[in-house]
């Protein structure tokens, strides 16, 4: 009975699973994956960004989200290149090329475009579910 | 292949490695804790090196720390010779070595930079390995048993089987088909993450049913109805829950509902402990001069604030304000602290004590005191005031992430404060642990003659 339970859950979570893999996250990318935005997601991971920044809220929290960082008003390419090209009292200077920078800012633009964080104009129903996410 | 199965110092080799790995986790943290509020600090040791360091060292000392502890504990006292000590001790030796090119790529900037997995991705290729030698070794040897087995050993083995699905997982990434549609590859990205947590917890909640028995002498509680209900309950949530940390992300509104859906069946969980409050204080009263009783005490209120805490945050319209603040980080030091932490130091010393004797002698068992009461103490307030720093952060309402971050910062001093007496007060249960396992591991050494007889 035990190895019954533990089996059936086991594959509900492999059904579960390939739809999460699937159709579950098969939303538009507004901003295609190329070479660029390749090269631009690796220096953003050998950089270790995530142990300062986030995407969605999910990272480090010592420097902001950048999930729209390109979209936001009174931000965008230019404000991202003068951190990035620069540095802060927080933030390194990691003397990137402007080739590199451009792919930093090629990979945060095809993020940006994937979505909005945080939420906007949604609806709280009563049994605390948020609907209407944007 | 069956050698040396009886052997159960390599058991004490992994404890010991673990709570090294503490120690230095807790250094590289408290770096961190500095460098979050004053920039220049220890410039040496940037924070995007210090917090993979202490990240990356603290979780090494959960698996270590529990995986220790099945090695000792199947041999010694469930009856199960190990398959293979070789194995285990291939085992040790591969973690060990990969754990150090894992320091040296950080201390060098080489970085593979995913979140929990900070390394460069080639090095999970032996951890990998070094888990299918665990997994192997452990089915082998607990297949040998006949009769029924116990929860703990559902839940040791559900912790390594799910350990290498979710690992595997948090590397799909690598495969363009996940890589090239964002949505998708956060989402499984921290799909994996969630569910990995899940199964370090399957391990350590695993020690601590163990460790009750072996602290109460019955082992009946592990094998009841209720125990294994509970099981179920922690594996559904280990399968399913993990949605509650991607609601911001929007993938298809299925995969929220499922995940606040399975998180509110922790209530249950809740229920539980409330219902159970009369009997545990007294238990607590029977065995409250063993250190392994304390430390599993501990672990009980800490499981009380941070399921109220998580039930919290899982409800989509608390998440709102509370995801991506460091409300986020209470809850997750609050489990790897307060829970996970708490049961392994149990763990620990609970083979301390049955080796030692109780009670242990006053040199070891004071600084083992102070460090409890100063540890879980300076825990509290450390929660607090992330909770506190995570409210005023989801609340604020401007676009400034500067004056935000001027807005919580005399909440961040007291994290910092606190951080350092958490720290102080680990290191004081360190101090003596590290000392009476490594006498236990080597006993040639003689450390422990002044403790009293090794067992």
């Amino acid at each position: 009975m035990k190895r019954f339970v533990a089996l059936s859950l086991f594959a509900t979570f492999t059904a579960y699973s390939m739809y999460v893999y699937t159709a579950g996250t098969q939303m538009p990318q507004p901003v295609a994956f190329d070479d660029k935005v390749s090269a631009g997601q690796q220096l953003f991971q050998e950089n270790n960004c995530i142990a300062c920044h986030q995407f969605y809220g999910l990272g480090g929290y010592m420097g902001p989200d950048l999930t729209n960082v390109i979209s936001a008003t009174g931000k965008g390419p230019l404000y991202a290149r003068a951190f990035i090209k620069n540095g802060t009292v927080k933030m390194p200077n990691f003397h990137l090329t402007d080739e590199q920078t451009d792919a930093v800012i090629a990979f945060l633009t095809y993020v940006d475009a994937a979505g909005k964080y945080p939420t906007e104009n949604y609806r709280i129903r009563w049994y605390g579910t948020v609907e209407g996410r944007q | 292949m069956s050698d040396a199965g009886d052997n159960d110092n390599i058991g004490l080799w992994f404890i010991l490695l673990g709570l090294l790995a503490l120690g230095g986790g807790l250094v590289f943290g408290t770096i961190g804790a500095f460098q979050f509020l004053y920039p220049g600090f220890l410039e040496q040791v940037p924070f995007f090196k210090s917090r993979p360091l202490h990240v990356s060292l603290v979780v090494s000392w959960i698996f270590l720390a529990a995986v220790g502890g099945i090695y000792y504990y199947l041999p010694r006292h469930c009856g199960l010779k190990l398959f293979s000590g070789k194995l285990a001790r291939l085992h040790f030796w591969l973690f060990l070595i990969t754990g150090l090119a894992i320091l040296s790529s950080y201390f060098a900037g080489r970085f593979g930079g995913r979140e929990y997995w900070e390394f460069p991705a080639v090095l999970s290729i032996p951890i990998f390995v070094s888990w299918i030698l665990f997994g192997i070794n452990y089915f082998r040897t607990v297949a040998r048993k006949r009769d029924a087995w116990p929860v703990y050993l559902w839940m040791w083995g559900t912790g390594c089987i799910f350990f290498l699905l979710t690992f595997s997982e948090a590397y799909l990434w690598l495969f363009p088909y996940f890589r090239e549609t964002f949505v998708r590859e956060i989402t499984v990205q921290w799909k994996a993450y969630g569910a990995l947590v899940g199964s370090w917890n399957m391990l350590s909640y695993g020690t601590a049913i163990f460790v009750m028995s072996r602290v109460s002498g019955d082992d009946k509680p592990a094998r009841s109805r209720l125990a294994f209900a509970l099981y179920l309950l922690g594996f559904t949530n280990l399968l399913f829950g993990w949605s509650h940390h991607l609601y911001p992300i929007p993938n298809a509104p299925l995969i929220r509902n499922i995940g606040y859906i399975v998180s509110m069946s922790e209530l249950i969980l809740l229920g539980k402990i409330i219902w159970d409050w009369r009997r545990t204080l007294s238990t607590h009263q029977k065995y409250r001069h063993q250190h392994a009783y304390r430390f599993l005490a501990a672990s009980e209120w800490w499981i009380f604030l941070n399921l109220i805490l998580a039930l919290i945050i899982s409800v989509p319209a608390a998440n709102l304000i509370t995801h991506g603040t460091h409300i986020t980080v209470a809850h997750s030091m609050g489990s790897t602290i307060g829970i996970n932490t708490m049961i392994l130091l149990a763990s620990v010393f609970c083979i301390i004590e049955d080796r030692v004797g109780i009670p242990l002698p006053a040199s070891h068992a004071v600084p083992v005191r102070a460090g409890y009461w100063l540890g879980n103490g300076a825990l509290l307030v450390f929660f607090a005031a992330l909770i506190a720093a995570g409210l005023a952060r989801g609340t604020y309402s401007g676009a400034s992430f500067q004056e935000m971050m001027a807005l919580i910062r005399p909440y961040l001093l007291v994290f910092l404060v606190s951080g350092v007496g958490l720290a102080t007060g680990l290191l004081l249960i360190l101090a003596p642990g590290i000392r009476l396992i490594y006498t236990l591991a080597f006993p040639d050494t003689r450390l422990v003659t002044a403790a009293g007889s090794v067992r």
